[in-house]
């Protein structure tokens, strides 16, 4: 078989998403480590010279950047256990809500990135845009994908793990139990779906990491 | 036969993406015009998440977003195909429509600014038309290889719409010296028929950008 390579950053959420679908679907691979804040490496620069970004997958030599194509090239090349449904009207939904996740990651980060008064606007205009997903993404489902895990619960994965984190961190709560009952639901179905809790970040380590991201994007937008 | 349509907006890009996806397939399909500075209940029932055209309508079941809508065409009719069948190929075509969509404000900055903002804001759709031009189409004669493809879809927006937002914002920055490839890319494109035939009225887009781009550049009163 072709080695599968994936260039990934630890506390990455959208790298995460590649790591998980590869373990779904039984793929072997191997794992390198770059390090994103301060020293990327030259393999990383060579492959992915538009971004220079993780994650980064390398199948046969060739490589794939940005998470949601990789998803899709991972779902046609190694078929078993499918993150997508059969039905083109399913698909399209599974795309639309996985895409919703992309769009909207600057209003879903708002909160972590700010303080103050534009925190609690932050925070409002997230939760709006959870609202929607909750009501019509998720709506009465196990999981965004049905009664399976599918590519949208990959995109949306980071609520489920890294979203506490960040919230810890920044001092505010998004997601509770009694505001957002079914993405709360979910959230704990995913985290202890047996491949997912497999194969998530050290819970302290990200405290660390994260406290010292927000430190410097704080002090980024006040200088 | 199931009934396809398309909501639309004469302007938009990204409805005509869908519908030269269609044109390209030989599927018949109805076209509803909507005025999207007063929109619809229907539409609004239609897209309830974005609101936006384009949104398409097959066999009673809606689809929104119009980089989704062509993923669901290809699945759909598979005759005359916009993606490649080799699955890096694939991948890299997906990647392209995605950097086109993702740096839209890059691109367009430069339409609603003015001054030294607009200059600079050009400066940054001319850094990302390089990266198109250099690592996305490279020599070949469109982005998908020898015929047109879904990022070419993607992308056609550069093929009319642009010249028309250079016109109403008095600059240029897909210039021939600079982004000799895109040009190329851009008169085959035209050439190909489903596109000849089927583009807004230049002239009518022109009048358009000239509305919208007075209504960006309006001082704001307090």
């Amino acid at each position: 078989m072709a080695q599968v390579t994936l260039f990934g950053f630890w506390p990455s959420p959208f790298v995460y998403r590649v790591i998980w679908a590869l373990k779904l679907k039984g793929v072997d691979y191997e794992y390198v480590e770059e390090d994103m804040l301060y020293n990327k490496s030259d393999r990383l620069l060579k492959y992915n010279p538009v971004h220079k970004k993780v994650p980064v997958l390398v199948h046969a030599g060739k490589p794939i950047a940005e998470s949601a194509v990789i998803l899709e090239y991972i779902e046609e090349t190694w078929p078993q256990n499918p993150l997508l449904p059969k039905d083109p009207h399913g698909r399209a939904l599974a795309r639309f809500w996985t895409k919703f996740g992309e769009d909207k990651i600057p209003a879903l980060f708002g909160f972590f990135m700010t303080e103050g008064e534009q925190q609690v606007t932050a925070t409002k205009e997230g939760q709006e845009q959870l609202r929607i997903l909750e009501e019509q993404g998720l709506g009465d489902k196990k999981f965004f994908g049905g009664d399976e895990i599918g590519m949208a619960d990959l995109e949306f994965g980071w609520l489920a793990w890294w979203l506490e984190v960040l919230s810890e961190v920044a001092g505010v709560k998004v997601i509770e139990a009694e505001s957002f009952p079914r993405l709360y639901a979910w959230i704990q179905r995913f985290k202890e779906f047996p491949t997912i809790k497999e194969t998530l970040p050290d819970r302290s380590a990200m405290l660390t990491y994260f406290k010292g991201r927000r430190a410097t994007f704080l002090a980024l937008a006040a200088s | 036969m199931e009934e396809v349509k398309v909501i639309g907006f004469w302007a938009s890009p990204y409805v005509y993406r869908v519908t030269w996806a269609l044109n390209l397939k030989g599927v018949e399909y109805e076209y509803q015009e909507e005025d999207v500075f007063n929109k619809s209940d229907l539409l609004l029932q239609y897209n309830p998440v974005h609101k936006k055209v384009p949104v398409f309508v097959h066999g009673g079941k809606r689809i929104a977003e119009s980089t989704v809508i062509l993923e669901y065409i290809e699945e759909t009719w598979p005759q005359n195909p916009l993606l490649p069948t080799d699955p890096h190929a694939r991948a890299m075509a997906r990647f392209w429509t995605k950097f086109g969509d993702d740096k839209k404000p890059d691109f367009f900055g430069f339409f609603k600014s003015a001054g030294e903002e607009q200059i600079k804001a050009a400066k940054e759709a001319q850094e990302c038309l390089k990266i198109l031009e250099e690592h996305g189409l490279e020599d070949k004669k469109f982005f998908d290889g020898d015929k047109i493809g879904m990022t070419d879809l993607s992308l056609g927006w550069l093929a009319f719409w642009l010249e028309a937002m250079e016109g109403a914002a008095g600059v240029q920055v897909l210039d021939v010296n600079s982004f000799p490839r895109l040009h190329a890319w851009i008169r085959n494109l035209k050439e190909v028929p489903v596109i000849k035939e089927n583009h807004p009225d230049q002239t009518r887009l022109l009048a358009y950008f000239k509305w919208l781009r007075e209504m960006y550049t309006k001082p704001a009163t307090t």
